[in-house]
């Protein structure tokens, strides 16, 4: 647990609280088992006013402490952390949870997609950005466990969670809920950068791919990648997998499994399914040149 | 007759053996007319035939634990899978099988069932009854949930068992992602072996009610027939839930129907609702029993009554109403509204009291006790142990914000594992040793059960403790492998180490059973001098039960006997046929003589064309008419009028 939120912060706080007070009432009560059982071995039996008080003391104002101590944290920090959906939130992003990685879209005020993106989520340090949590297919789990609690994102529903990072940094957030063959590495990153910072990148990634042409597009189209895969500005327009207008500016390939290094982009290209079984992508095997020039070009696509 | 609580009469209840001549009560001559009235036939064929509650009960337990085993052994093989970062053991296809049989087997083949199995043993000896209402049913029962429970361990031999998890969420189990039989397969078998838990339900409502021996007034019943009578009403009302459920998902991949499908106005969540109405009463199905069972077992080793009957039996009470009420805290995530998921807050942080006051009744009945720290006791203490912790972990989860953080993590996989083996795995070990002297007229080894219970409490501890560190680390659930560099390595290792020692200490019990069956001491009536009527009978328990029917006049009636040195008995029952007695729901007061069937193979010929309508239904849909004609054919001769006794 390592907060970088005010909303992960008090519910790490409040985690404390309870794990003290879990602890205190767990010494107490084994305690006690072991005085009666053991120190007082044999004497007599409790009274029934003193075992009364006992039961009455240890069995119910104790667990009523605990509950009223409980509604009330909760609630208030569940108040907390899961608004205000007052509309004070500048920045929107529709999270969309896929079989098996994340898409990300972010909304300018109009309610319109300005970039699109994959497993990796920027966000503006200081701010609280509303994100609304879409799937069309399975049900699947957004955790960021450093800003926020998962929230859920159920086909047919439009499920809300507010992140506001107090830091700058760069996390890692994973699907929470069982979504089949590989919830396992269905992963992001999270990263929280200056006002600045995340300007520059949203509105490169608002752009269209800085390489539109060369020998490797060629290559991305004759293998048929364009049928699942979007290059904004070229033909390649498919929708089954992740935008790849801007792969290279990424750190992770694959749901945040694989750092993004040319070596590791070829295995994944060449060898899916060693990397990841049962990822909906097959994999390729081009001439030597062709992938050359196939990763050339993706790692032009800064 | 002096003061029950003095510690002088504690003392006199700890002393060994009663030796009442079962015989002599009645004369050989009688006596060997009951006992062949009651006779279970022997045989291959026998054996299919037999009806009496002591052989179905036991059953149920011998089959809910080679359930355990195999899936435990699936469990030992993900801690394997998972000891090391990026393990390549098991594939992802065959962890997620394993992973979704070893959770439906442990709840619905084992837990449910070996608390039904006991309850069906004990429940009518202890009521002092001769078998139980529909001895019949019972056997049907039997049969369903053996070959249902069979036909789904096998399809993970055939590498078509199901792989959407325990919980089957939808969409992941529709058919557009779930292709295959797998799910299919959970839908059915479920379903089926349910059926099992509903028919033990009814009879166990109907024994407790209507056979207690006379003078067993309501107040008068055990702790664990208590526990017992509201587990039986909470399967009643949380079961048909689950198989509403799975009903629905069984037509939605059978015949199209649309319950769950989104694109034309179904709901996931319907499902999820649905499936936790039932989930969330089932564990405390499997808990309630289980401290039924701790009772027993507290009162008989401190050697005196116990401290709160009242307050125990509302508590008892008390947490399978409430336990109703609690489902969505499964759901924290689901994004319902917040003012609902601050109700089931409350609802679920509730239960801490009536949990509260029954750990402190049984502290208050071993205060200043003098507690012999027999097997079955170092089982209950290793519960107070583990369940305590548990407990405080579940209070914690019930605080939604912090839900939100843990849920679907290990943390939350520490938590259960320490309410359910703690809860009800460690209690009904105790129980094993507590009654396998009644069962068997044999005594386990002492020796081999302390180091059997320390080694499981110290494995588990190993096991589990450190996935609630892990969970807060954000490890998520249900995941095969994890990369390497997430820091959870060194952990993973030391859980599946504990894994290994834990399996191990429940090898030494095993060896325990098989050994002491044979070659155990001879177990005498009444073997660790308790106060309820299972001990009356011989061990094994006589085929009748009790060769003279008990009258009873207070909550322990052994101890009252052994004071007043005779026994309070029914006369004038028929001995040439099965015959018990029917006594007023309240007071017990007589009431009539009730007449019992006796052995028949048609139970099991219902429960194979019930199989073969369900199974089948796996494959096609127009099982369903073949197997509802068939079983309608085979209950037309279970049912055929004749006497159910021979004639005179």
């Amino acid at each position: 647990m390592d907060p970088a939120s005010r909303d992960a912060w008090l519910v790490a706080e409040l985690s404390w609280w309870m794990f003290a007070s879990a602890i205190f009432i767990y010494i107490v009560t084994i305690g006690l088992l072991g005085v009666g059982a053991g120190i007082f071995r044999g004497r007599n039996r409790l009274s029934f006013r003193a075992g009364t008080t006992l039961v009455v003391l240890g069995g119910v104002l104790a667990p009523i402490i605990a509950i009223v101590a409980i509604g009330v944290s909760g609630v208030a920090i569940g108040d907390e952390t899961e608004g205000p959906d007052d509309g004070s939130a500048k920045l929107t992003v529709e999270v969309v949870g896929r079989q098996w990685w994340w898409e990300l879209r972010y909304l300018d005020a109009a309610g319109e997609v300005v970039a699109v993106t994959a497993n990796e989520l920027h966000l503006p340090v200081g701010e609280r950005a509303r994100l609304e949590l879409l799937s069309d297919n399975v049900i699947h789990s957004f955790w960021a466990p450093n800003l926020q609690g998962k929230t859920d994102a159920i086909p047919g529903r439009r499920n809300l969670l507010f992140a506001e990072p107090e830091v700058e940094g760069v996390w890692r957030g994973q699907c929470a809920e069982f979504c089949g063959n590989q919830h396992t590495l269905m992963g992001f990153m999270v990263i929280a950068e200056p006002r600045e910072k995340f300007g520059r990148w949203l509105e490169r990634q608002a752009s269209d791919a800085r390489a539109t042409q060369g020998p490797g597009l060629d290559i991305f189209l004759k293998l048929g990648c364009g049928d699942c895969h979007t290059i904004r500005g070229t033909s390649a327009a498919g929708q089954k997998g992740p935008d790849l207008t801007h792969l290279a500016s990424r750190r992770t390939l694959a749901g945040a499994t694989l750092k993004n290094s040319r070596g590791n982009l070829g295995g994944w290209i060449t060898d899916t399914h060693e990397v990841k079984p049962g990822a909906l992508m097959p994999s390729f095997t081009p001439e030597p040149q062709d992938l050359h020039d196939l990763l050339d070009y993706l790692e032009a696509l800064k | 007759m002096t003061a029950r609580d003095g510690t002088a009469e504690a003392r006199d209840h700890a002393l060994g053996p009663s030796s009442y001549d079962h015989q002599a009560a009645v004369g050989q001559a009688s006596f060997e007319r009951i006992e062949k009235t009651w006779r279970s036939p022997s045989g291959f064929f026998g054996w299919f035939t037999q009806v009496n509650h002591s052989a179905i009960g036991l059953r149920f337990i011998v089959t809910a634990f080679v359930f355990f085993i195999l899936s435990g052994l699936l469990a030992l093989a993900m801690r394997l899978q998972l000891a090391i970062p990026l393990n390549q053991m098991l594939s992802h296809e065959t962890y997620n099988q394993v992973m979704t049989v070893h959770g439906t087997a442990m709840m619905f083949l084992f837990a449910i069932p070996a608390m039904e199995g006991f309850a069906i043993y004990i429940a009518p000896l202890m009521v002092g009854a001769r078998d139980m209402a529909f001895p019949r049913l019972n056997a049907f029962g039997y049969y369903v949930y053996l070959i249902g429970g069979s036909a789904f361990f096998l399809s993970l031999a055939f590498g078509m068992a199901p792989d959407a998890g325990w919980f089957n969420y939808v969409p992941l189990a529709n058919k557009t992602f779930s292709e295959g039989y797998g799910v299919d397969i959970w839908t059915t078998m479920i379903t089926f072996i349910e059926l099992s838990a509903l028919t033990a339900a009814v009879e166990l409502i109907v024994t407790i009610m209507k056979l207690r021996a006379p003078g067993m007034s309501l107040d008068r019943m055990p702790i664990f027939v208590w526990a017992v009578l509201v587990m039986s009403f909470m399967i009643l009302f949380a079961m048909p839930s689950v198989m509403v459920a799975s009903a629905f998902l069984m037509m939605d991949r059978l015949v199209d129907t649309q319950f769950f499908i989104v694109e034309n106005g179904g709901s996931p969540l319907l499902w999820q609702h649905l499936f936790w109405f039932f989930g969330h009463p089932e564990v405390y199905i499997i808990l309630v029993p289980a401290l039924g069972i701790v009772t027993s077992i507290v009162v008989t080793f401190s050697g005196r009554p116990l401290f709160g009957y009242t307050a125990l039996v509302l508590a008892i009470t008390g947490i399978g109403m409430v336990s109703f009420g609690l489902w969505v805290h499964h759901m924290y995530t689901t994004g319902l509204p917040f003012m609902g998921r601050s109700f089931f807050m409350a609802a679920s942080s509730m239960i801490a009291i009536p949990s509260g006051v029954q750990v402190y009744c049984w502290i208050a009945t071993l205060w200043g006790g003098k507690v012999r720290f027999a097997t079955p006791m170092l089982w209950v203490l290793a519960f107070f142990g583990v369940f305590i912790a548990g407990g405080l972990t579940g209070v914690m989860v019930a605080s939604v914000p912090f839900d939100r953080q843990v849920h679907d993590s290990y943390f939350v996989v520490a938590h259960f594992h320490y309410v359910l083996m703690g809860g009800a795995v460690f209690p009904l070990m105790g129980a094993v040793y507590y009654w396998f002297p009644k069962a068997t007229g044999r005594m386990l080894s002492e020796h081999l059960g302390t180091w059997s219970c320390l080694t499981v409490f110290v494995g588990f501890n190993i096991t589990f403790f450190p996935m609630h560190i892990l969970g807060l680390q954000g490890m998520p659930r249900r995941i095969y492998t994890y990369l390497d560099g997430m820091g959870w390595g060194d952990l993973n290792l030391l859980a599946t180490a504990g894994a290994f020692l834990l399996a191990f200490g429940f090898a030494l019990t095993l060896f325990n059973v098989i050994h002491s069956v044979r070659h155990g001491a001879a177990a005498p009536d009444n073997a660790w001098g308790g106060s309820t009527l299972e001990w009356a009978t011989a061990s094994p328990p006589l085929n009748c039960n009790f060769i003279q029917q008990p009258v009873v006049e207070s909550r322990r009636p052994m101890w009252d006997w052994r004071e007043a040195d005779t026994r309070t008995v029914v006369a004038g029952l028929r001995e040439d046929r099965r015959e018990t007695m029917v006594t007023t729901l309240l007071d017990a007061r007589p009431q009539s003589v009730m007449v019992l069937p006796g052995p028949t193979p048609w139970p099991f010929v219902s429960a194979v064309a019930a199989s073969a309508g369900f199974i089948g239904l796996i494959f096609s849909p127009w099982f369903f008419p073949i197997g509802f004609f068939a079983v309608f054919a085979t209950m037309v001769l279970w049912f055929w009028p004749r006497h159910p006794w021979r004639k005179e």
